[in-house]
């Protein structure tokens, strides 16, 4: 019994990790469609953020919390700079935005390892962090584990606030479902889309920050990570808040629940036969986004 | 199209006489192998050694700081007159990190640069993709790592430990601490596998059990599962064989889910002094760790060797295990080419059984018959200023015992 809610919350806590890193891709290709193959290094300057503040400021637990707001505006800028200066100029060329992006992705990683140097950087957690809560018996829940959990909610209920109410959201939404018609009404669609890939990137800088809890900072640490989040998309349906969130802990559950009695690599094989067939079911993903474009 | 006729024509004749040209070169190298195996350049008054390591790629953070160590002792050599009267003239080569390439530049070194000896590989894959270069051409490894043992080439020196000098002194340290159950976590690939096999013939001839054995991809930073199952396992000890990066959030997801040194101590074969600082002191302090030096080891040998690297490469950079080992491995080569009085590899292996250094780790013996070294097994303690300390040692330098011959239990293994 023990075991099994250990376990779901481990698989819970993966999902989490998965909805943090697809989140910000969620929009800028689930969104856009832009296919951004440098999220990944995003994420690995929200990373390398919190291991630079960590200089600057004193108190891992200040630090952290710092780091988060800073690592959205540095991963951010990245990305906004990525769009106007590249992107921008590729929209109607797919397959030349992902070469782009790829080629952004292995100069940022030099420029990582120029700057920090090719070994991994470590960063020191604050002591609530590392611990754990008891609940019952031998379960425990370890907090940073909680805190990543927390930090998805908090992104994803900010998103969907940002998508709902505001009229950045609602110009996003407008620009998503019929650009040109956007245009026509007089929305403003390079600025649109400027800003949606600043938030964006900033949240993969947020999951980059989540993550030096769990494990190594280093130059390569997004090329990792980038595929899982595109899983989530796809599978969550391209367009859709929802279906990543449902999909990123989906995946995680079932993750852990093979995991536990098989291996690690059987685990995997696990998830990816099963999101083949999924697609072969259902290939636009769990949810669609119907629009009126005849595109 | 007459003209072009002709370009298709003169074309054709050079793709054959570059045919001839290549074919003919083939031959004659072929004569030179099976004749006399590989020539080692004496002429001038330099003797060259190949260094074989990854200088890019995954492994070239740890290759760099052992051939920074090769180069180290290529200086002191050079420096008190070097071999036979000859200054050596390191050749260094890139591995990258590809197991193909690294038999692509031994043959190199072997065949162009005539080395006298190759120092380098850090990988058991790495060693094994060069171990028929250099079997082929008669010429000389020296191997600096720790390894799965169950080999002994004779073209190979083994400076690093055999599984009979880091893995069972590590068990039998949990034995005699009381440790009976243990849960073993590793990386998947050779090296983990067969420590795990050797683990577990161990294991059961000492009253041991093994509670669980589960691997991860190299590369793998969830490790939410493993350490649920190594929690409900109740195992009195984990004896870690991940390699890399895996190993931080390995050791990260372990103190948080409250798994503490003191009640379930980690016995890391693949963790030292650089390892160390990457992944953390918060994460790592008291947990144990098994290897033949560290830089805390007493003796002025040690002393000597630490102050020299810290001199030449930074005050920062810690000296660990490997890098000590292919130190060593450098010394022995002079040590044993001036015992032969030759450069010649098949007099140098003749001289090498008994032939000793004065090591930072102690004396070392070289062992004719295998040719390993006899190194003393030392478990340590990972402490908060980030070096190891020693916590037990074999007492005396232990013989290599590459294939376990000397323990029943390990009969059925090779």
């Amino acid at each position: 019994m023990t075991v099994l809610v250990s376990q779901l919350f481990t698989g819970v806590s993966i999902g989490a990790v998965l909805l943090l890193i697809a989140l910000g891709l969620s929009l800028t290709f689930g969104q856009m469609g832009v296919i951004n193959m440098a999220h990944g290094e995003f994420i690995m300057a929200g990373a390398y953020t919190v291991y630079v503040l960590q200089g600057a400021v004193s108190g891992a637990g200040v630090s952290l919390l710092v780091a988060l707001p800073v690592a959205f505006l540095v991963a951010g800028a990245l990305g906004a700079a990525l769009e106007y200066l590249l992107i921008r100029r590729l929209y109607a060329r797919p397959l030349d935005t992902l070469l782009v992006t790829w080629g952004v992705s292995l100069i940022l990683q030099q420029l990582a390892r120029d700057i920090f140097g090719a070994p991994n950087v470590q960063t020191r957690a604050p002591d609530w962090l590392t611990g754990n809560v008891p609940v019952f018996g031998d379960l425990t829940l370890s907090t940073n584990r909680l805190f990543i959990l927390a930090l998805a909610v908090l992104a994803v209920a900010g998103l969907t606030l940002v998508l709902r109410l505001t009229p950045l959201g609602r110009r996003i939404r407008a620009v998503v479902q019929n650009r040109d018609l956007a245009a026509v009404s007089g929305i403003p669609t390079g600025r649109v889309d400027r800003l949606t890939f600043f938030i964006g990137s900033g949240l993969a800088g947020v999951a980059g920050v989540a993550l030096t809890l769990l494990g190594p900072i280093g130059p390569t640490m997004g090329t990792n990570l980038i595929i899982d989040a595109f899983l989530v998309v796809v599978v969550g349906g391209i367009g859709t808040l929802k279906g990543g969130v449902i999909v990123a802990f989906a995946l995680g559950t079932l993750q852990s629940l093979v995991e536990y009695t098989t291996t690690l690599s059987v685990a995997k094989v696990v998830v990816f036969v099963a999101i083949v067939g999924f697609l072969q079911w259902r290939p636009q993903g769990l949810f669609t986004l119907r629009t009126r474009s005849l595109a | 199209m007459l003209a072009d006729h002709w370009r298709r024509r003169t074309l054709l004749a050079t793709v054959l006489a570059a045919g001839l040209v290549l074919a003919g070169c083939g031959s004659k190298t072929g004569q030179n192998e099976s004749a006399v195996g590989a020539s080692v350049d004496l002429t001038g008054d330099t003797v060259k050694v190949g260094l074989l390591n990854s200088l890019s790629g995954t492994m070239a953070i740890s290759e760099v700081t052992v051939r920074d160590a090769v180069l180290l002792a290529v200086e002191e050599i050079n420096a008190a007159g070097g071999v036979l009267g000859k200054k050596i003239e390191p050749i260094g080569e890139d591995g990258a990190s590809d197991w193909p390439t690294f038999a692509e530049k031994a043959e190199k070194l072997i065949k162009e640069n005539a080395v006298a000896a190759v120092f380098g590989c850090w990988t058991s894959a790495s060693r094994k993709a060069v171990k028929p270069v250099f079997e082929e051409n008669k010429s000389l490894l020296f191997y600096p790592v720790q390894y799965e043992g169950l080999e002994q080439s004779p073209y190979i020196f083994y400076t690093g430990a055999t599984t009979n000098q880091q893995i069972v002194p590590g068990l039998d340290y949990l034995k005699s601490q009381g440790k009976s159950s243990v849960y073993l976590v590793g990386s998947d690939y050779v090296f983990p596998r067969t420590a795990n096999k050797i683990i577990k013939a161990y294991a059961q001839a000492n009253g041991m059990t093994v509670l669980g054995e589960d691997y991860a991809p190299l590369g793998s930073t969830e490790f939410g599962t493993i350490v649920n199952k190594v929690k409900a396992a109740k195992a009195d000890a984990v004896f870690n064989t991940l390699n890399g990066d895996s190993n931080v959030a390995f050791f990260k997801e372990y103190k948080s889910a409250g798994l503490a040194p003191a009640s379930t101590p980690v016995v890391s074969v693949s963790i030292a002094e650089e390892e160390v600082k990457s992944i953390g002191t918060q994460y790592l302090a008291d947990q144990l760790t098994a290897w033949n030096y560290y830089q805390t080891t007493p003796g002025a040998a040690n002393q000597k060797f630490v102050a020299a690297y810290k001199a030449k490469y930074g005050a920062d950079k810690p000296t660990s295990d490997p890098m000590e080992a292919a130190y060593v491995s450098v010394h022995l080569w002079k040590a044993m080419v001036e015992k032969a009085g030759s450069f010649e590899v098949e007099k140098v292996k003749a001289a090498a059984d008994g032939v000793t250094f004065d090591a930072p780790e102690g004396l070392v013996t070289v062992d004719g018959a295998t040719q390993h070294i006899h190194k003393t097994a030392r478990i340590g303690k990972v402490g908060q200023d980030g070096l190891i300390t020693e916590v037990w040692n074999s007492g005396a330098p232990l013989k290599p015992d590459p294939y376990l011959k000397g323990y029943p239990w390990a009969t059925g293994l090779s």
